[in-house]
């Protein structure tokens, strides 16, 4: 299979995910929005890896689950903790940072 | 760290007798200056505490520099006439690599005869004081500051080069402001001490100009070893700094155009009136010039000028001094008009130098008498100033009266008063200069004998015009035993310094003297002059004789004028202070609109974009998701782009 299938793939997901965090309301679709986008640039960097035939791009896409993980475990304690003082999981309703 | 009787010799004087070393009582010269400043300085340091006795402290210090000044000048006469003069390095004062100035006095035949004057006039105006003051709640401030004015003016005159003259000059400048404004609770005080002191200060401008271009010109300030490389300057240097000397008289000396300053100096008590403003201070710009004379040998120029702005002041004082009707006023009108004579004298070059300080010296007595006399009829009258408001006084003040005729027929000439020889004299010379100078002294001696005659009348003849409730008496011996030294002094002043003194020969070392023959005899030109002056006298008596009103009448134009001091403060106002005026408005209006205008108009410009810009942080999170991902397109857009060639 030609590369150019993957990466049209990984185009698709990582639209779709960007979509996502953009239109999406619940904090918890858009942290699996955020998912999205990062898996499909993880499949990118597989599939480039493997057309030039080393290991770089299968290291960085490890590097990068490290990193969602880490991701993952602030954010949702962010997001739980917004929620026990808002009673809401909306990503629209903390906006008292501002100007 | 002051040296007795240190050697200062002047370098390579061919034309100048080297100063000789001060011994013997000479080594004591500083005492002069210590004397009074140390009563300065106690009466203003001690504060309160010397209130008692400070007063008493002030007149003796004065009183023993007047002894010691006279033990002076009979130790000098002791000397030969040509070693009368001599030097006191005190300590170095300025060093800064080749240039040294040492604190450095000169007692020569000019300084002695000003100490002379200083301290003698000086104290028995400081005794004068103790009764005038008596119910003035500062008057130890007042004793303190008479004896600084009078430290700083022995300076001046005792400065043996032009930076130490610098520093008594501003010494009495600055006397002269605190006294002015000595009663600083009249708003009308504490203006004329401040028009005073700027007004003084152009003139200072002068004199630091001068010094500085005597100093890049010469390589040093040192008065000896000036004038004796004067001679090999350029016409042009030594004309600028003629110019700039004279402008610095002018300023100290009240001489147009600078002379505003000195009838609202009558704003201070009377007896500094008399002893700053009539006596000492005043005469500075005279003592300057004739001090330079070498200077002024190399320029005719600059002599020409001295004497034009001393004709135009001796007119200038003595119209105004006509028509004042405050007594006090027209004295100061009449004191500028002789201190003009002074510098016409001045001017005329080595004829009139010696007549300049020899008319000096008769003016100190006789004006100081004078004014102690128009203080103690202010006096008197519980402080009326106004003449109209006089008349009749000469039954209830009989020794102010004697007295103050005294100093009258002095300073109008009548022989054998002491105005006559000094004033004759300089009538004289200036004959011998150039006829129309002669014929503008005669001239400004008549009104002389007009101005005075109306002051006499008005107060001390007439008609009583005081109101119902004054009560004139006769002043307190502590103030009539120094008009009665002062009134001998004006009937005897210029025959003795004159014949017994021989001023002429006593100054003729320093300032050189010349004689040019004169067209028409001595006898007749006495005999011209004294009759002008009658004229003048007879005017006035033909005018006053009558009933004076106490109201003044509206006057003719020229009277109007010189009521109004010849509108010198409106033309001030409008030739410098409205100009200047003009140019910090404009100031003022680059500052804040095109420099302000650049630098706040930049920062509003930051602040509105920021204020702006800020709307971008909504504090949603999806927009700045949105804005992640625009920012991203576009890098990819720009980068798809840039690489299509």
């Amino acid at each position: 299979m030609s590369v150019d299938n993957y990466i049209i793939l990984a185009c698709v997901l990582f639209t779709l995910g960007a979509i996502g965090v953009l239109v999406r309301r619940n904090a918890i679709v858009v942290f699996m929005s955020v998912e999205l986008m990062l898996n499909a640039t993880n499949l990118a960097f597989v599939a480039f890896a493997r057309m030039n035939g080393n290991l770089d791009g299968q290291v960085i896409a490890f590097f990068v689950m490290v990193v969602a993980a880490a991701e993952v475990v602030v954010g949702l304690a962010i997001i739980v903790t917004v929620y026990r003082s808002r009673r809401s999981a909306s990503i629209d309703e903390p906006n008292l940072l501002k100007y | 760290m002051i040296g007795n009787g240190a050697v200062v010799l002047s370098e390579g004087a061919p034309s100048l007798e080297p100063l000789a070393a001060a011994t013997g009582v000479f080594a004591y010269l500083w005492l002069l200056i210590a004397l009074p400043l140390l009563g300065a300085a106690v009466l203003l340091v001690g504060g309160r505490r010397t209130n008692r006795w400070g007063p008493y402290l002030g007149v003796l210090t004065v009183s023993l520099a007047a002894v010691f000044a006279i033990v002076l000048v009979v130790s000098l006469l002791g000397l030969p006439a040509d070693d009368r003069a001599v030097g006191q390095t005190l300590f170095e004062w300025v060093f800064v690599g080749g240039f040294t100035v040492p604190a450095a006095l000169q007692l020569d035949q000019l300084s002695m005869v000003f100490v002379l004057l200083i301290t003698i006039v000086g104290a028995l105006i400081h005794v004068y004081s103790l009764g005038y003051m008596e119910d003035d709640p500062d008057r130890r401030k007042f004793f303190g500051f008479l004896n600084l004015f009078i430290a700083a003016m022995l300076l001046l005159v005792l400065a043996d080069n032009y930076l130490l003259l610098y520093v008594g000059w501003e010494g009495v400048g600055l006397a002269s402001y605190l006294l002015i404004g000595f009663w600083q609770f009249k708003p009308s005080a504490a203006a004329a001490a401040k028009k005073a002191f700027i007004m003084n200060r152009v003139g200072d401008v002068g004199l630091s100009l001068a010094i500085m271009l005597i100093f890049i010109t010469f390589g040093t300030v040192t008065f000896d070893s000036v004038f004796a490389a004067a001679g090999e300057a350029n016409e042009s240097t030594l004309t600028w700094i003629g110019l700039l000397l004279l402008l610095a008289a002018c300023g100290k000396s009240a001489q147009f155009p600078l002379q505003a300053w000195l009838l609202d100096a009558m704003e201070g008590p009377t007896p500094v009136s008399a002893l700053i403003h009539a006596a000492t201070m005043v005469t500075a710009g005279v003592y300057l010039i004739v001090r330079s004379n070498p200077i002024y040998d190399g320029t005719a120029f600059a002599l020409t000028t001295v004497v034009i702005i001393g004709i135009i002041t001796m007119f200038l004082g003595a119209i105004i001094g006509s028509a004042k009707d405050d007594i006090k006023k027209s004295l100061a009108g009449s004191t500028m008009s002789q201190i003009g004579y002074m510098v016409m004298a001045a001017g005329l070059g080595p004829i009139g130098y010696v007549f300049a300080i020899f008319h000096l010296l008769t003016h100190g007595v006789f004006k100081a008498n004078l004014f102690l006399g128009a203080g103690s009829v202010i006096h008197g009258m519980h402080g009326e100033q106004e003449m109209r408001r006089y008349g009749a006084l000469r039954s209830v003040m009989v020794i102010t009266w004697i007295t103050f005729m005294c100093g009258y027929l002095a300073i109008i000439g009548i022989p054998p008063f002491s105005g006559f020889f000094s004033k004759d004299d300089i009538i004289h010379a200036a004959f011998e200069q150039n006829i129309i100078i002669g014929i503008c002294g005669v001239l400004a001696a008549g009104i002389t004998g007009f101005y005075m005659t109306r002051m006499v009348i008005m107060t001390f003849f007439g008609k009583p015009r005081w109101p119902d409730d004054a009560h004139p008496h006769e002043s307190k011996p502590v103030m009539t035993i120094p008009l009665i030294i002062l009134g001998i002094g004006s009937v005897v002043t210029g025959a003795a310094l004159l014949y017994w003194g021989n001023i002429e020969s006593w100054l003729e070392p320093v300032t050189g003297i010349e004689e040019k023959p004169l067209a028409i005899p001595t006898i007749v030109l006495e005999g011209i002059t004294l009759l002008i002056v009658l004229i003048g006298v007879s005017i006035a008596i033909a005018r006053y004789r009558r009933e004076v009103p106490v109201l003044a009448p509206k006057g003719n134009l020229l009277t109007v004028a010189a009521r109004n001091s010849l509108y010198d403060d409106a033309i001030n106002e409008a030739l410098v202070v409205k100009p200047t005026y003009v140019l910090s408005d404009g100031s003022i209006f680059v500052d804040e609109r095109i420099i302000d205008g650049t630098v706040e108009g930049s920062a509003r410009l930051v602040g509105g974009l920021g204020a702006r810009l800020r709307r971008l942080q909504s504090g949603f999170a999806r927009s700045y998701a949105l804005l992640m991902v625009g920012g991203a397109v576009m890098v990819l857009v720009i980068l798809y782009l840039a690489r299509l060639p």
